[in-house]
């Protein structure tokens, strides 16, 4: 008699193996499946239950699940297109047109990269008008909802930035609009402007700037937050259900009699 | 209490295996879990983790077609010495370089962004918005009062600016609040009523919004040569 996949599954996750990887084996009680959480690095940012109304789509419409999706569709294609790409001027252009026209799929994983960042930053804006629109920002998550304000400037400028990698015309033009806008700043404008484009114009230098901030500096800022974004909703008391139970409602909010 | 009417020793030690005493302080502030009555919760694995596979194939899914769809653009060369006309920011931030075309640079650029980020941040420390109160049930008249006055202002402000955008959202939006504030709570009318409960601060965030997308919508679809109106069809 053939054994069943299921079979030879639940095998190897009581192998030694598996469990000395894992920590856990597996198995259909809620304490099996309290350890796949808290036994993970990644996963023990959430908590170990939720609320089942908290889940339903129109609570929350997945929107901050999605922004973070994008965010590693972002990050997976980023990878692949920094192994083709050198931030010099011209080369980067003639790396695009060997994106295009060379590098097999070259052109679907600059697609993929530029439409993901265009719905990332319409996910992030969607998702915080609608944590506003629930009212989820009351406490005690009023400091997660800072850190996701700090959220929204680092992905715009996450986007701002790999705006002008391609260097063509669009890149550049949008960058000198936008960094024009920095010279408005009282006393410090220029300075600001100067030290961002690292130049008076945008030129080699600048696209030097953008690059490392784009691939390593912003990245890894917007990595950690979302970390302590993720965590900050299990110790505040997971997703906010609005039912008149949650512990978010004012009469509970002062810390301190 | 005198010291030897005292059933139990305070001590400090961190030696667990010297002396095992669990210490338990009670506090008279109610935590958040006692406070949740009969909420129904799931195993986060895997009821909530299945529905986030499934949103992220979604979402990967919908972006991989679109990629095999449509080609990101890309120009000729950067050149310095040809100015394209009109040379436009990335679209999220065409709303900023409209309000340039109406503000000087220091206002649309700087105060306006800086004051939108601090507004953002502040929201949640604030217990009118906490409580958030539907803005006409008390104080109906004074509150009107004010309304008029605000909006009458801004009206001459924007008007005198000649800022026909943040005009056209503005009035639309007074109108709105007026037409809520004047009902009772057993109206017919469900969106009146709905309006009608809503606090200050979701008028704000929402003339914002509007605002933000219609100064992003002109931005991108109705701006040409020289920042000059043009109307999307009129190639």
């Amino acid at each position: 008699m053939a054994r069943s996949f299921q079979n030879y599954l639940g095998d190897l996750r009581e192998s030694r193996v598996w469990q000395s990887i894992f920590r856990s084996g597996s198995g259909p009680s809620n304490l099996h499946r309290s350890q796949a959480i808290q036994q993970n690095l990644y996963l023990h940012l959430f908590s170990v239950k939720s609320r089942r109304s908290s889940l339903a789509i129109g609570v929350t419409w997945y929107l901050g699940t999605l922004s973070m999706v994008t965010f590693l569709i972002l990050v997976a294609t980023g990878i692949p297109l920094m192994l083709y790409y050198h931030p010099s001027v011209p080369q980067a252009y003639a790396d695009m047109k060997d994106l295009q026209f060379a590098v097999s799929a070259g052109l679907f994983l600059r697609n993929l990269h530029r439409w993901s960042a265009h719905a990332m930053v319409l996910l992030v804006f969607a998702h915080m008008f609608r944590v506003f629109y629930r009212g989820a920002y009351r406490p005690p998550r009023e400091f997660n909802w800072v850190i996701g304000v700090m959220l929204l400037l680092v992905t715009l400028f996450l986007s701002y930035t790999g705006y002008l990698l391609p260097w063509d015309q669009l890149a550049f033009w949008a960058i000198t609009v936008g960094s024009n806008i920095m010279s408005a700043v009282p006393l410090l404008g220029p300075k600001i402007r100067f030290l961002t484009l690292g130049g008076n114009t945008v030129n080699a230098n600048a696209l030097l700037r953008f690059y490392v901030l784009h691939c390593v500096i912003l990245p890894l800022a917007g990595g950690m937050l979302v970390g302590i974004h993720f965590w900050r909703i299990r110790k505040d008391g997971g997703l906010y259900s609005g039912k008149s139970g949650d512990e978010s409602q004012p009469q509970v909010s002062q810390p301190h009699e | 209490m005198s010291e030897k009417d005292k059933k139990f020793a305070a001590a400090l030690d961190s030696d667990s295996r010297r002396t095992p005493v669990r210490l338990a302080f009670l506090t008279r502030r109610t935590s958040p879990h006692v406070s949740v009555k009969d909420e129904p919760f799931v195993m986060t694995w895997p009821d909530a983790l299945f529905r986030i596979m499934v949103a992220a194939q979604l979402v990967a899914i919908a972006l991989v077609l679109v990629s095999l769809l449509w080609d990101a653009p890309l120009e000729g060369l950067a050149d310095p010495l040809q100015t394209p006309n009109p040379a436009k920011a990335p679209w999220y931030f065409l709303g900023l370089q409209e309000l340039l075309h109406y503000f000087p640079p220091v206002v649309g650029g700087v105060l306006i962004p800086t004051l939108v980020v601090i507004a953002l941040i502040v929201i949640p420390y604030f217990n009118v918005n906490i409580q958030a109160e539907g803005l006409w049930v008390r104080n109906k008249p004074q509150r009107l009062r004010m309304l008029a006055i605000v909006t009458a202002a801004l009206t001459v402000f924007l008007a005198v600016l000649k800022v026909w955008a943040l005009l056209a959202a503005t009035l639309p939006m007074a109108a709105l609040m007026a037409w809520s504030a004047g009902v009772t709570p057993d109206a017919p009318n469900r969106l009146r009523r709905w309006l009608f409960s809503k606090p200050l601060s979701f008028w704000i965030m929402t003339w914002f919004l509007i605002q933000a997308a219609l100064l992003t919508i002109i931005g991108v679809y109705f701006r040409g040569a020289g920042w000059e109106w043009v109307w999307p069809w009129s190639e």
